[in-house]
């Protein structure tokens, strides 16, 4: 069977699974729409949030990323998943008791006022818009590599995939396509990466090769990994140039935007209680950490065996007879450069540039080096062929990168539609709505949604700076949501005036400086404290701390019903309806 | 709920719901600022495996001790509960 045949069968395989789940999983309430009627299961829905969670850039980027970066990807490792025990500890269990559907529903309800409402909405729509439109331009980018499918085509077949199951299905549908999806995007990371760790370290678990010695040698494998890389002129593995302030400012900027995403905190409010809501987010962790730990072994494995197998090998450029090329090479000594390499040349995410014309490949850092493209998603991608894996695990890999991405997009999509049916509709503008209008509105929202996703993935290579603006997403949920969640739970005192000044503050302080030195000056000596954009939410979280506190302690406290209502959503099974809190909608009570 | 007249100490329940919540975050930030971070340099003299010990934290050891501090978190919090009489 050949390679296309493998890589349809899996794609298309899933792509009806999805389907046929989504056929099963219909709505037929706004409970069940928004929040999945309340009684997932808690570790499906650990599955299901790993699936929101990790997206195409979890997926396949971050390995191949953490390979270049060494020591400095560790940010990236940290910060997506300590922010998992800010929201297990601080958030999601009295968010499940507080029984609502939204995130902008607390901020309103809580703080008692449209406007607040209002600016969480618009932070809510923001951050997902931003993570949407690159999930979008993954589906594109996979189906483009590798079914030969145009760019534009690939996202429409991604579009209606989504379309069917987040329209009919809503919250329902989305969370059992998400625990199909975490089943093959995880069985597709696993697999290559105990073939390549049996080949590096000779120890199948990726996690203790990681720590093992290099097969057959007596020496550590990333202590041979930092020697080889210092040899060739590159930084040494182990260590990094940014700045320890920086990197413990972005590990925060990350790990506290974790906690204050939209599409994260939702998948709590489809447990039954706030106890299952933390078992919840602990076997999501769980689920995440299986991919998160083997991550930064497949990547100093790659990183190591690209040196040792590309590095000072004979270039053959006909590849018509490359077995013979290959072991004539051997026989006078040589090293033939590997044949994943040249396959992989095809797709344009590999080059060379021969330019001292000896044949032979030099990878260094540096102006001599040779390698002149070596794209970061890589390192997850060829994994198979590099472990010389049979053609379906190839086609496997496929289709965990558009389970990835197709996952989290879907999760987006319904931060985006309920912000917009539930938030601004049914909660502002038209608050006598009934629940079957409000569902209809719900669906064609979603429908909407998705198409301007699919718009907007379609541009991102004409705009090319998606990776520049997810640095927007994590600290604008860092800086501006996060802080008034905490101070909504943690502290009775915290009022409307507070609140409204503390989310402005991080919203517009985090925009300007993110825009400011990714798109005015790019200049890293200008950076403020050498904080660079990406780790500066974590600055401004603890101004946007500050300024809602003053704020608050200098108006009036809030009504006593809202105080009576944050007593309650510490208390899990207490929590009762309180006048001006609950007005709007009543609150779902723990079963 | 509570049976008639018995009057759950929600303030007593609270406090120690605090006081069990920072003493985790405090072990959460020293895994990851800590070890991974701040005192990175002086936990690399060390190693496990082959590894340095500092940049094993911030790459793996700190997840494992992120999920061991959530399901601890959800037994001590079952276990505070079934003694303030709370229905969790």
């Amino acid at each position: 069977m050949g390679q296309d045949f493998w890589t349809y069968f899996w794609v298309v395989g899933t792509f009806g699974t999805y389907i046929a789940i989504a056929l099963w999983a219909r709505a037929s309430s706004t409970d069940d729409f928004y929040v999945a009627g309340h009684d997932v299961h808690p570790t499906v829905n650990g599955m299901a949030t790993a699936a929101d969670w990790m997206s195409a850039a979890s997926f396949l980027s971050m390995a191949g990323l953490i390979a270049f970066l060494g020591y400095g990807g560790s940010v990236y490792l940290m910060g997506w998943t300590g922010g998992y025990v800010l929201l297990a500890l601080l958030l999601a269990p009295f968010l499940r008791e507080f029984g609502k559907f939204t995130v902008p529903d607390f901020v309103g309800d809580r703080y008692y006022s449209t406007t607040a409402r209002l600016i969480a909405v618009i932070c809510a729509l923001f951050v997902s818009f931003t993570y949407i439109a690159g999930q979008m331009k993954g589906v594109g980018v996979a189906f483009s590599g590798f079914l030969g499918v145009e760019f534009n085509t690939g996202i429409m077949v991604g579009m209606g995939i989504v379309f069917v199951y987040a329209v009919l299905g809503g919250m329902k549908g989305i969370t059992y396509t998400q625990v199909a999806q975490y089943c093959v995007l995880i069985f597709a990371y696993t697999v290559p990466a105990v073939f390549i760790s049996l080949i590096v370290t000779g120890n199948p678990i990726p996690q203790l090769g990681f720590i093992s010695d290099v097969r057959g040698e007596d020496i550590s494998m990333l202590g041979k990994l930092n020697t080889v890389v210092t040899d060739l002129g590159f930084q040494e593995y182990t260590q990094t140039n940014k700045t320890t302030f920086d990197i413990f400012a972005i590990t925060g900027a990350l790990m506290f935007g974790t906690a204050g995403l939209p599409h994260v905190i939702i998948r709590f409010f489809t447990v039954s209680s706030a106890g299952a809501a933390r078992v919840s987010a602990g076997w999501a962790l769980v689920f995440i950490a299986l991919l998160y730990t083997t991550a930064p072994a497949v990547a100093s494995f790659a990183r190591l065996n690209f040196i040792d197998t590309v590095n000072e090998s004979t270039y053959i450029a006909d590849d018509a007879d490359y077995e013979t090329e290959a072991a004539a090479i051997v026989a006078a000594g040589g090293k033939p450069t590997p044949k994943w390499f040249k396959d992989w040349e095809k797709t344009g995410l590999l080059g060379i540039e021969d330019k001292n014309g000896d044949g032979v490949i030099q990878y260094r850092a540096g102006d001599d080096n040779e390698v002149t493209k070596l794209d970061r998603d890589i390192f997850v991608m060829a994994n198979p062929s590099i472990a010389n894996l049979p053609a379906w695990v190839i086609g496997l890999v496929v289709a965990g990168g558009l389970a990835a991405a197709l996952s989290t997009a879907a999760g987006l999509l319904m931060v985006i539609s309920s912000s917009i049916s539930h938030d601004l509709c049914r909660r502002t503008l038209f608050k006598d709505m009934s629940d079957k209008d409000e569902l209809r509105v719900a669906r064609a929202s979603a429908a909407g949604a998705v198409v301007l996703a699919g718009i907007m993935g379609m541009n991102t290579a004409k705009l090319g700076f998606v990776a520049q603006v997810v640095a927007f997403a994590f600290g604008l949920a860092a800086a501006s949501l996060f802080p008034v969640i905490v101070l909504g739970i943690f502290w009775k005192r915290m009022n409307r005036e507070g609140a409204i000044a503390s989310m402005l503050t991080g919203l517009i302080s985090t925009f300007s400086y993110i825009y400011y030195f990714k798109f005015v000056n790019t200049d890293p000596a200008d950076w403020w404290f050498g904080v660079s954009p990406e780790g500066i939410g974590f600055l401004f979280m603890f101004l946007s701390l500050a300024v809602g506190i003053v704020v608050a302690l200098v108006t009036a406290p809030p009504p006593q019903d809202i105080q009576d209502l944050v007593e309650d959503i510490r208390v899990p099974g207490a929590r009762k309806s309180h006048g001006i809190a609950d007005e709007g909608m009543a609150p779902v009570p723990a079963e | 709920m509570s049976e008639p007249g018995y009057k759950i100490d929600g303030k007593g329940y609270w406090r120690e719901v605090i006081r069990l919540t920072l003493s985790l975050l405090v072990i959460w930030f020293a895994v990851s600022y800590g070890a991974g971070i701040l005192f990175r340099d002086l936990l690399d003299n060390l190693s496990i495996g082959g590894a340095p010990l500092g940049f094993w934290f911030a790459q793996n050891g700190s997840i494992y001790v992120f999920v061991g501090l959530i399901f601890y978190y959800c037994r001590a919090m079952n276990r505070l509960e079934k003694k303030y009489g709370v229905e969790g």
